[in-house]
This record gives C-alpha cells, sequence and structure tokens, in this order.
C-alpha cells in the first residue's frame, strides 16, 4: 500500500529524514514509534504530500507522492499532529464542510463515521474550539474519515489526550482497521506500540528497526532482571556502578536492569547490592516488553548522537 | 462516423460542464464557510460600521488644508496717511489676525522666530514721501516658512493687497486726460468644486482609503490566521484547489469593500452633501477591479509570511507609501519627476485620481479608460500572483 525507498530530508541544517525505506501492507495498522524530533511528522507529511523530499520516492496506493497530489489526497485521510479543524464553526459545520469539499456528503458517507461520530453528534451544535480534548480527537478523525480514504495517518493522535480517551480512541482503530483501511500512526507512548500489527522505531531521521512488536520483545538480544527494593533511586544509582551494565530504567514499582547475555546470574547482582549495602532485595530474569525494547534502543543510539 | 463524434462531443461537453458546476459548487460551499466565520467574528461588526463612520466624519473635516487664519504683524516705521492707508486695507481682510504691531524689522524677526507669527509686513521709513514723489516705494514681506501652505497662500494675498492699493494710489495720482494704465483684470471661476469646499475635494479620497483598508488587512489577516491556527494544513490535504481558496479568501471581502463603498457614499451624500456626478455602476465596476487588486496583495502578502504580526507590518507599510504617495494629501504633480515614475506602480494613484473623476467631474469611462486599463492590468496580475505563490506544497 505504502512504498518508501531511499526518503532523505534536511531542514537547512539538521537532518530530517536520513534515507528512509519502508513498506507498509495493505489492512495493516503500521505505528512509526520514536521521540519527539526523531522525523515522524516530517515522514508523515511527505506521505500526504505536503512535503517534498530532498531525493528518494515514496508511493501510496501506487500514486507517486511527489507528483500525484491530487490522487494521493483523495485516497488518504490525514489527522495533523496539531488539532486543525476550525474552531469557529460547530462541529456540524466542520463535518459539512470536509464532506462537501471532497464531493460528497455526511449522509452519504454516514455509515463510515457512525462509530466515531455517535459520540460527538450530541455536541453537533458547539463550536470545535470548545470541545474537549477527546472529543476534538474524535471529531478530527470523523473529518479524516468522511471522503471514504484507503489510508489513513495519524500523527500522534492521542498527545494530550486523558487515559481512558485514548483507549477508546485505538478501538477506533481496531474497527476501522476491520474494515480494511490501512493506517499509519506515530506515537511517543510505548504502550500503544503494542496495539500495531508492525512498528518501526525511528530516531534522528534514521529507521533501525521494523517489525511486530511482539517479535522485536522476542529479539530482545541481552539479559532483562527485574529488581524490587524498599528505596529505588539509591539503589538504581548503585547499579550504575556494575561494571557490565547497560541500562537501569524504572518501571513503575520495578527497576529494569539490563545486561550483556550470559554475562551476570541473579545471584552475582543480588550479591553486588549487598556488598553495596543494600537490603531487602529481590531480583529476578523477565520478559522484555516493547517498552524494554526501546528503552535499549535509545540508550544505544543516544551515544552516536552528534 | 459523424454520428458517434458528434455523441463523443456531447459526452465530453456534459463532462465539461459537469467538472465546472462541480468545481463551481466547492467554491460556493467555501465561500459559505468564510461567511460564517466572517459574521461568527465578533469584531467585524464594529469593523464594518465604525471604521466608515472614524472615517467620513473625523477624517474629511480634519484632513484639511484649508487656510484659515493666518497671524500677521506690521512694523509701521512710516507712520503716514499712506502706510495707515495700506494698514487698514490689510486689517480689512479676514484672513489676518494682527497679533502685534512691532516697532522694528529685527522685533518681528524674533517674533517669526519664536513662532508667534506666520507673518510680517515691514513699511519703511520713506514709503508716504516716495508715493507723493511718484517713486516706487518697496516694502518687505517676511514669511515664517515652516507651514509652508499658509506662507505661500499669506504671502500671496498679501501681495495682491498691496498690488489693489498701488492700484488706487495710481487712479488717484492719475492726471486728467492721460491715458489710463491698463490693468490685467483676472477672474477666476473654479470647475467641478465652485466654491472650493474642501470636504468635496477629500471625502471621495477617503473613500478610497476605506476600501484600501479593508481589502488589504481583511483579506491578509484571514489568510494567515489560517496558518497559525494550523487549519491550513487539513485545508491542503483536500481536493480544493489553490484559485478556488484565494478566490474563497478574495471574495467575501469584495462584497464587504463594496458595502462599505455604498455606505460612504450614502454617509457622504448625507452629511457633506457632496455632488455625486458620475455614474454609480462605472464607480461600483472600478472599486471592484481595484479590490481584487488590493486584495489579492494583501493574499500575496500573507502566502509569505506565517503570522499575522508579519503580514500587518509589510501591509502597513506599503499603505502608508501608497497613500502618501496617491496624491490623496498632496498633488502628484508637485512631486519631483523619479517620484512620480515611481507612482505609476501606485494602485492608489490610479484609483484616488478615478474616483475624483467620477465622483466630482463625472467622468465616463473614456475619460478614465487609461487609468481603469492600468488597474485592470495590475489586478489581473497580482491575483495571478498571489494564487501563484500559495502553496499546498512546501
Amino acid at each position: 500500500m505504502i512504498k518508501i525507498e531511499n526518503l532523505k530530508k534536511s531542514y537547512s541544517t539538521t537532518v530530517a529524514l536520513d534515507d528512509v525505506s519502508l513498506e507498509v501492507k495493505r489492512g495493516e495498522l503500521f505505528g512509526l514509534i520514536g521521540p519527539d524530533g526523531a522525523g515522524k511528522s516530517t515522514l508523515m507529511r511527505i506521505l500526504m504530500s505536503l512535503l517534498l523530499p530532498d531525493s528518494g520516492t515514496a508511493t501510496l496506493n501506487g500514486f507517486d507522492v511527489t507528483k500525484q497530489h491530487k490522487e494521493v489526497r483523495h485516497v488518504t485521510g490525514y489527522m495533523p499532529g496539531r488539532f486543525s479543524l476550525y474552531p469557529d464553526l460547530t462541529v456540524e459545520e466542520n463535518m459539512d464542510f470536509f464532506a462537501t469539499v471532497f464531493g460528497t456528503t455526511v449522509k452519504a458517507n454516514y455509515d463510515m463515521v457512525k462509530d466515531i461520530y455517535q459520540q460527538i453528534e450530541p455536541f453537533k451544535t458547539r463550536c470545535a474550539g470548545k470541545l474537549s480534548g477527546g472529543m476534538k480527537q474524535k471529531l478530527a478523525l470523523s473529518c479524516a474519515l468522511i471522503h471514504k480514504p484507503l489510508v489513513l495517518i495519524l500523527d500522534e493522535p492521542t498527545t494530550g489526550v486523558d487515559a481512558v480517551s485514548r483507549k477508546e480512541f485505538w478501538e477506533m482503530l481496531k474497527n476501522l482497521k476491520a474494515q480494511g483501511i490501512t493506517i499509519v500512526v506515530s506515537t511517543p507512548y510505548m504502550d500503544e506500540a503494542s496495539l500495531c500489527d508492525r512498528i518501526a522505531l525511528i530516531q534522528q531521521g534514521k529507521i533501525f528497526s521494523v517489525d511486530t512488536p511482539q517479535q522485536m520483545a522476542a529479539d530482545f538480544a541481552e539479559d532483562l532482571w527485574a529488581i524490587r527494593s524498599p528505596k529505588l533511586y539509591p539503589t538504581a544509582q548503585k547499579l550504575h556502578d556494575l561494571p557490565e551494565m547497560i541500562s537501569v530504567n524504572s518501571f513503575g514499582q520495578e527497576l529494569h536492569l539490563v545486561t550483556p547475555k550470559g554475562v551476570y546470574s541473579a545471584k552475582e547482582i543480588s550479591d553486588f547490592l549487598t556488598d553495596k549495602s543494600e537490603t531487602e532485595i529481590q531480583i529476578q530474569p523477565t520478559e522484555a516488553t516493547i517498552e524494554d525494547v526501546f528503552m535499549l534502543f535509545m540508550t544505544q543510539h543516544h551515544t552516536t548522537q552528534p | 462516423m459523424s454520428y458517434e463524434f458528434l455523441v463523443n462531443d456531447i459526452r465530453l461537453m456534459t463532462y465539461n460542464l459537469q467538472l465546472i458546476t462541480y468545481n463551481m459548487r466547492i467554491l460556493f460551499y467555501i465561500l459559505q464557510k468564510e461567511f460564517i466565520q466572517i459574521f461568527r467574528n465578533k469584531g467585524m461588526l464594529p469593523i464594518i460600521f465604525v471604521l466608515p463612520m472614524v472615517q467620513m466624519l473625523i477624517l474629511v473635516f480634519a484632513a484639511t488644508f484649508e487656510i484659515k487664519q493666518v497671524d500677521m504683524m506690521i512694523v509701521d516705521l512710516d507712520h503716514s496717511p499712506a502706510s495707515r492707508q495700506l494698514t487698514n486695507q490689510i486689517m480689512g481682510n479676514k484672513l489676518f489676525r494682527m497679533n502685534a504691531f512691532p516697532t522694528s524689522a529685527t522685533e518681528a524677526e524674533q517674533m517669526i522666530q519664536a513662532s508667534k507669527s506666520d507673518l510680517a509686513l515691514v513699511i519703511p521709513r520713506d514709503f508716504d514721501k516716495k508715493i507723493t514723489l511718484h517713486q516706487n516705494p518697496d516694502v518687505q514681506i517676511l514669511v515664517d516658512a515652516i507651514n509652508g501652505n499658509a506662507a505661500q497662500l499669506g504671502s500671496a494675498y498679501l501681495s495682491n493687497i498691496i498690488r489693489d492699493f498701488h492700484k488706487s494710489i495710481l487712479m488717484q495720482q492719475k492726471v486728467a486726460g492721460a491715458p489710463e494704465a491698463s490693468v490685467v483684470e483676472i477672474e477666476s471661476s473654479f470647475w467641478y468644486n465652485p466654491t472650493l469646499n474642501y470636504r468635496h475635494y477629500m471625502a471621495p479620497g477617503i473613500l478610497v482609503v476605506l476600501i484600501t483598508v479593508i481589502g488589504m488587512f481583511l483579506g491578509s489577516m484571514n489568510l494567515v490566521r489560517e496558518k497559525e491556527l494550523g487549519t491550513i494544513e487539513q485545508i491542503n490535504v483536500t481536493p480544493i484547489k489553490k484559485w478556488q481558496f484565494i478566490a474563497g479568501k478574495l471574495m467575501p471581502f469584495l462584497l464587504i469593500g463594496l458595502f462599505e463603498l455604498i455606505f460612504g457614499l450614502t454617509l457622504a451624500k448625507i452629511v457633506f452633501n457632496i455632488p455625486f456626478v458620475g455614474s454609480f455602476p462605472l464607480l461600483f465596476g472600478i472599486s471592484a477591479v481595484y479590490l481584487v487588486l488590493v486584495l489579492s496583495a494583501g493574499l500575496y502578502f500573507s502566502t509569505i509570511s506565517d503570522t499575522q504580526q508579519q503580514v500587518t507590518f509589510v501591509v502597513y507599510f506599503l499603505m502608508m507609501v501608497f497613500l502618501l504617495m496617491s496624491g490623496l494629501f498632496t498633488p502628484v504633480e508637485s512631486m519631483p519627476t523619479w517620484a512620480q515614475n515611481i507612482d505609476r506602480f501606485n494602485p492608489l494613484f490610479y484609483f484616488v485620481r478615478i474616483m475624483r473623476g467620477i465622483v466630482l467631474k463625472g467622468a465616463g469611462i473614456s475619460e478614465i479608460f487609461n487609468d481603469f486599463l492600468a488597474l485592470l492590468a495590475y489586478a489581473v496580475g497580482m491575483f495571478s500572483l498571489a494564487i501563484w505563490r500559495y502553496r499546498k506544497t512546501s
């Protein structure tokens, strides 16, 4: 459905995309995972034909995004990172406007947006600017869907939205996927990454890994330890002195310690901490989640920053 | 064969027709959306109604070069019957207000230096004697030229009075039987504004300022606002065409501008009773062309700006230059030639001339044809430039 080859884009001195290649299959829910400034929005804007790449090609449903803007925009629905519907038009007026400029009506495509739009329909005479964050998101998604696109491109749709609304939003994406729509979504939230069919880890304009979130977690190549301690922070500080330590991050009530495969046993680490006068330590090996993968990926590539 | 061609032709025609109606329908929806937004904006109605009232009711009265009073002094060093007669004659003129009688020319100079008076007439000691001896007496006029208009007008009036005075002296001294000195008498009659009413001259010009402000600011601010809010991003991914977007931004303000013109003209008629002698349809047609021009200019600058601040500054700067060079306040003919050449790129220059021509002189299309042509070419060019410069892809 989407094919990206050797895409490059720089803004004066900053490299936003550095030789990116990627393929998204039809009907897939594809996640772009990366920190702020990694190049996610740039990539999406190029796919939407809003931005021209310096070199490389990208096709969407077979249409070249640099030459066939019209076709690309007709088959794609886009939700920019920032809420960009008219705040001084009502919910209904926004919907009608975006339907009519695509040469259709809300009525004709009502089945497409029904599940989502029904939730905000009670507020249809309210100005879009006065909606809550979650409702704005739903309206934006409805407007992006109103012309029955084949592809949805969603730039951080859940940033700044409460946990309940985020959960609802991903339910909606699942339903849309079930209707055969290809979805590309970017997110900084790791828990959302595991809801995607496949994800790409992107950092400093480069794509490092593309796989299913499950496979990525399974491919975690190092040893991962879950450590419980009465005082997490001092324990974490002391673990930094462990000679072969790769990273220590706090995960809720635990610390996740990454060490190279087969270097330490649980006992060795426990002894190390006891030597440093830490008490009541519980340590056990644990399965990596996508968040561990991402954190490891970030530590490994952080050092290479210019 | 020919039958098949015909079928194809008809098919092509209906397709084109459908395409045109489709494009027009989209433009209609864009316009509908713009109007909803414009009238939902609480600041809009005051702008539409208060702006013209303030401009017409205050500016037309205030922006005047009419000289009502010149402060002057007479330094009478002669104290003779002749000097007193001249003094009386000057004092009889309403334009001059005597505010001092200094005893020397130096004192008068000091008064002028201190801006206490605009003008001084120095009558020399031998004024009466020279007249009696049939010699030409000299008088001196000192003028404060800081206020150029008052200086020019005051000294011209004063010279006239002195000439009249001189003439009456010559008449008195005329020897019986001698041939009468021939004097050229000048009688002026002022066409198109017979009473020299400054307000009649200013009102059409202020109307030009009014619709220029509406045109240049409202359209450009509206477009840049879409950039600031980010809504342009969503518009850019729709199939809306560039010309539809620009036309959608232009047409509502074109209509508002024309409405302002009607409103302003009505005020001018009611308040100043300006003699509207020209053709309304002509004025409206040309005003529409002019509005397309200024709106397009504003929209062009908003396509290359990112914030309302930037575009306001650029548009404001340009408007000041255009306005001061337009001939609205100062005659273009008195500008240096190079400035007059620059003025050929000033849309206000043409429109002020056309506006005064139509309203005050009743000019028809043939009289203003060249100016109109310049405006039309400018408008088409600017509109195309705005469309061309608006990018859906960066």
